[in-house]
């Protein structure tokens, strides 16, 4: 008998109750049933079990949601964040305390999924711009309520509270043609010293920040380096003292091009 | 978050109720486990990868919720389904209403395969990576699972292979 050459398992019998079975094996399969009663009725009660399953359950799937559900998290997203940043604080006091920029990331406290973050060890203290811009985008871009600490529509006041703050002249770059808007800023601690994060969007809805630091001494100049930290793509590079991290989820192309962008009017301040 | 998750991640609450309703004792019980899964989600929703799987992702969350919360109260339920005369279970009529009763005999781990593979078409790869347990796992509690419940239907005395937990 062909089963005795290849047999017939229990797992092909589930795999042919779920559809699962290679197309190939299907004809050999059935052959087995007609041959084995009691696998013929097992296969059909699981049958009927999956059908019956279905009838009980799938009417769930046509009721209507209750909107909380849709709703709720959104209010209570600022309690998460809040606990985020909890987190991120005890992170930062082990980073500071370990002196070592990689252990940001590192530290089992930074995220939940900081294991997602796939961080290599180095010792060119750029890429550490990389993941605390990386950071502060996961932290203050799924923000609802407060993304920014001042909007767009006091950009005048942002822009001289974070000047002042940072030690140096800070403009937000301007994306209104690659069709991102300025929602606003805040300031972050950074390394050494303050940060400032200034916040877009685009009409879908998609955010993206501009990290600038102004501790950068101890770091040469480089040219537009890109990192990846989990499900954000950042655009990084440093000019005298000035760390510029551009982070969104955005495809790598994309974000290229508003990099691009940020690079030339920074170059060029008018 | 990018619309494009969010939108995503809302096609996806629908499934996780059916899920969670099957799954678990009481509609309670499966509400609250939908809305900490739904809650997760949103709060990591910047942490999950463009591209993968969201139904995946969403209820792999679900699992370790329900673990954390919901396993602790299986021993209460068990001891119900045991108090229960087999003579309660008619093999005819009335079937579906037996489907939710004998379902809620089958122990946690197995209830949860069957679920992700029958109502939800996952592959078996798939149940295993959700439940992050091996493929080979997940053949044997689809297999125990679906033959306790065949047993359960048709009436037949459960004998040994009835366990109390605790």
């Amino acid at each position: 008998m062909s089963d005795q050459m290849n047999p017939i398992d229990e797992s092909d019998l589930h795999a042919y109750v779920d559809g699962l079975l290679p197309v190939a094996r299907v004809a050999e399969l059935e052959q087995h049933l007609a041959h084995h009663p009691e696998d013929a009725h097992r296969v059909a009660a699981w049958r009927a079990q999956n059908a019956a399953l279905r009838a009980t359950f799938n009417p769930v799937l046509a009721e209507p949601l209750p909107p909380q559900l849709v709703a709720r998290p959104f209010v209570r997203h600022a309690a998460n964040d809040r606990q985020y940043w909890r987190q991120i604080a005890a992170a930062l006091v082990v980073a500071i305390v370990s002196g070592s920029a990689g252990w940001l990331l590192h530290a089992p406290t930074a995220l939940d999924s900081a294991q997602r973050f796939n961080v290599p060890l180095n010792t060119d203290g750029s890429l550490a711009l990389a993941h605390q811009a990386a950071i502060a985008h996961v932290v203050y871009s799924p923000e609802v309520t407060r993304p920014v600490e001042i909007g767009a529509e006091q950009e005048d006041q942002l822009v001289k509270w974070l000047s002042k703050r940072l030690g140096s002249n800070i403009n937000p770059p301007k994306l209104g043609k690659l069709g991102y808007e300025l929602i606003g800023g805040r300031l972050l601690p950074g390394q050494t010293g303050p940060v400032a994060q200034f916040m877009y969007h685009n009409v879908a809805g998609e955010r993206l920040t501009v990290y600038v630091t102004t501790d950068q001494t101890q770091n040469k100049d480089t040219g537009f380096r890109f990192a990846q930290e989990g499900p954000v793509n950042v655009f990084y590079w440093i000019d005298g003292k000035f760390g510029y991290a551009l982070s969104g989820g955005m495809a790598k192309g994309e974000l290229a091009r508003i990099a691009t962008a940020v690079y030339e009017q920074l170059q060029k301040p008018t | 978050m990018t619309t494009e998750a969010r939108d995503a991640l809302i096609a996806c609450i629908p499934r996780l109720r059916r899920y969670a309703r099957a799954l678990t004792a009481s509609r309670n019980d499966a509400d609250d486990l939908v809305q900490d899964t739904v809650e997760r989600g949103w709060s990591r929703l910047a942490l999950w990868r463009h591209g993968s799987d969201m139904r995946a992702w969403l209820f792999s969350i679900m699992h370790n919720i329900h673990v954390d919360r919901f396993r602790r109260a299986e021993p209460p339920m068990e001891e119900f389904g045991d108090e229960t005369p087999s003579g309660a279970v008619p093999a005819h009529g009335m079937e579906l209403r037996d489907l939710e009763s004998c379902l809620r005999r089958l122990p946690d781990e197995q209830r949860e395969v069957l679920l992700l593979v029958a109502l939800e078409d996952m592959r078996y790869e798939d149940v295993a990576a959700a439940l992050g347990i091996p493929l080979g796992t997940v053949m044997s509690r689809l297999s125990r699972g679906r033959e306790k419940l065949r047993l359960l239907m048709e009436g037949q005395p459960q004998g040994a292979s009835l366990k109390v937990i605790k």
